[in-house]
């Protein structure tokens, strides 16, 4: 074709189907690990997870979080452990969503969720205090007035789940292990295999063979906690006092 | 020949009354609005057609299919604050925009836009149609100097496009503004030189009378359209160089954004850049109709019935323009952009030269009709003669550029030794 080539090329693309996705209308199917707002979990009790280490705040690298602990009332306790965090703010004008605050966390008390439509048009609306990062009783995201929650079978559903990206290069206790494990609240996930799993699996030669074996690690889920915060969520509260 | 040709629009010949200034106004209006909807819709069916030929769907919001776009994009323009940097000339910055837009509106005034060419039972070709009980061209004005006034506004355009780089007092326009003057009034040249062979087969420089002209019949199943009987390559001159005039892809060097933000309009906003932008998409459609009218014979069609009879030069005469606006499209989705000197090479080194010899190559045979002064028919000697020659001129302008580019190439070495 020599020099009218890209005429043809072109001219064919007039009859291909288009790769637009009409946004507000349509939606893609988030990415599995997607970094959106964040959310402070609570234990099955009601007891909030976060402990007031201020550790996500020191991690920050865009310095956006504001966190103040102070110590547990020991007759109504906000939190299992000795302290709780009771100033809790995320400044979203200056968030860069790195999720260096979620590995942070000794007590996965911050996660990511999915949702990232929410436009104020307020600056003190980009600030979230606790008030609005807590998930509700029934363990979902709060919904804020102007959060778009269309599709939220997509975005809601799985917006709890707490993903340590470093696990298994970081420690090598996780090698070979389901690295991360669903807390409590809205939306568990089924756990996820590591890389090193993955590799191992490409070894197997049956598909079937290879599911066997993800189901055989289910079981070790834990060692993960053992070394993070225990089990303090589950026993009733008063055995901390 | 020239006796099949009417000449002057019928209706001014008579007497004037009401009904013909009735007419006139009816015309100007229509003149006015066809270009300005036809570039309301060509902003759109490019951003379309573009968008197809990236696999994108484009604007979809405004009515349907998007359609409205162009409107909602005026709307939004013409409310919005227009600014005047503050080194600017004030009074040329103003007036810049209108010495683009007006030009653009011009042209269309000496087009014919429709009009019966079919010939007669007595077999001449008038072109006219019966409006309110008037014969009247469907063309605003025919001037004698007809399509020259299309290389006026072209050239008045120019200015535009210069005075509002200069006068914006900022760097990008002014670099623009320069790449712009020097690139138009290159290719201009080419353009007036590949329409002299459209005069000089059609015999007249009147829009109505080159339509006429081609409306006669051909040789054998060809329409007697210029684009055959000049030998297409002044077509193709007149194209590419028209492409250029009107700054588009891949000639679009004045705003090329990589390099000069937006251009010589890099400081308008508001307004005033909707009318650079106007003019810039009203060019496409002006220049669509110029070529379509001196190259493919405008609104000469046959009649094919269902229609009045009228009708159907306005519909030959769009489909026709229709083709070109597609085509810039294409080159648009198609074609990366020139570099400055590939630019003036292909204006001063191919075009100019190309159209001169075949002007000279096209009068020679031409006049090989003609009868000299010793009654004898001129024949084909002469055309030989001139072709040998243009054939000659070619090869020393070749081995010429070749000799200088050689040159320039041993001289940017030795820099480098």
């Amino acid at each position: 074709m020599g020099y009218l080539g890209g005429f043809r090329v072109t001219l064919r693309q007039m009859g291909q189907p288009r790769v637009t996705t009409e946004y507000p209308k349509e939606k893609r199917i988030k990415a599995e690990r997607m970094h959106g707002r964040h959310v402070l979990n609570r234990y099955e009790d009601g007891m909030e997870k976060c402990i007031g280490c201020e550790l996500c705040a020191g991690v920050c690298p865009a310095r956006c979080i504001y966190v103040r602990g102070a110590d547990n009332d020991p007759l109504d306790p906000v939190s299992p452990g000795e302290r709780y965090g009771f100033v809790y703010e995320i400044n979203y004008l200056r968030c860069i969503h790195c999720d260096l605050c979620v590995e942070a966390c000794p007590t996965e008390a911050i996660t990511e969720s999915k949702l990232f439509e929410f436009s104020f048009v307020d600056r003190a609306d980009a600030i979230y205090t606790k008030a609005e990062l807590l998930v509700g009783d029934d363990g979902r995201p709060q919904q804020l007035p102007w959060e778009d929650w269309s599709d939220a079978d997509d975005v809601a559903e799985d917006s709890s789940a707490w993903v340590r990206a470093t696990a298994a290069s970081g420690d090598a206790r996780y090698v070979g292990k389901v690295a991360w494990s669903g807390e409590l609240g809205f939306g568990v996930k089924e756990p996820e295999l590591t890389v090193a799993s993955y590799d191992e699996l490409d070894d197997e030669e049956d598909a079937a063979e290879g599911k066997a074996d993800v189901e055989a690690l289910d079981g070790e889920v834990e060692v993960g906690d053992d070394h993070d915060h225990g089990d303090h969520g589950h026993g009733a509260p008063g055995a901390h006092l | 020949m020239t006796a099949l040709l009417a000449t002057g629009d019928p209706l001014l010949a008579g007497e004037i009354d009401g009904g013909v200034i009735l007419l006139v106004l009816l015309k100007t209006l229509i003149v006015f609005a066809i270009p300005l909807v036809l570039t309301a819709l060509m902003i759109w069916v490019e951003r379309k057609v573009h968008g197809d030929m990236s696999n994108r769907i484009g604007p979809n919001r405004a009515g349907p299919w998007g359609i409205l776009q162009t409107l909602a994009d005026g709307a939004k323009l013409f409310t919005k604050e227009g600014l005047i940097p503050e080194r600017a000339d004030r009074l040329v910055y103003r007036l810049a925009p209108y010495l683009s837009a007006v030009p653009a509106f011009l042209v269309f005034a000496v087009v014919p836009f429709g009009g019966d060419f079919n010939p007669r039972s007595d077999g001449t070709i008038d072109g006219t149609v019966t409006l309110l009980g008037n014969a009247t061209f469907l063309q605003l004005f025919d001037a004698q100097p007809g399509i020259l006034l299309v290389l006026v506004c072209s050239s008045v355009a120019v200015y535009g496009v210069m005075l509002a780089g200069w006068s914006s007092g900022s760097k990008y326009p002014l670099l623009g503004s320069v790449r712009a003057t020097a690139q138009m009034v290159s290719y201009e040249a080419a353009l007036g030189l590949s329409l002299v062979a459209v005069v000089l087969v059609s015999g007249s420089l009147s829009t109505h009378d080159i339509v006429a002209f081609q409306a006669l019949p051909g040789r054998g199943l060809l329409p007697n359209w210029n684009l055959i009987v000049t030998g297409v390559v002044p077509f193709f001159v007149f194209f590419i160089a028209a492409t250029a005039e009107m700054n588009r892809p891949p000639f679009d060097l004045t705003e090329a954004e990589q390099e000069l933000v937006a251009g010589f309009n890099t400081e308008y906003s508001a307004i005033r850049f909707a009318l650079f932008y106007i003019a810039e998409f009203m060019a496409t459609i002006t220049f669509g109709a110029v070529i379509a009218t001196l190259f493919l014979g405008g609104p000469a069609g046959p009649d094919l019935g269902i229609l009045p009879g009228w009708l159907w030069g306005t519909v030959w005469f769009f489909l026709k323009l229709a083709i070109f606006p597609f085509i810039w499209i294409w080159f648009r989705a198609t074609l990366p952009r020139f570099r400055y000197d590939q630019l003036m090479d292909l204006g001063w080194k191919l075009m100019i030269p190309l159209s001169l010899g075949w002007i000279l190559l096209l009068a020679a045979i031409r006049s090989a009709d003609t009868v000299g002064t010793d009654g004898q028919r001129i024949g084909y000697l002469p055309a030989v003669y001139v072709g040998a020659g243009v054939l000659l001129a070619a090869v020393l302008l070749q081995a010429s550029i070749t000799v200088g580019r050689r040159r320039r190439e041993l001289a940017d070495l030795e820099v480098f030794d």
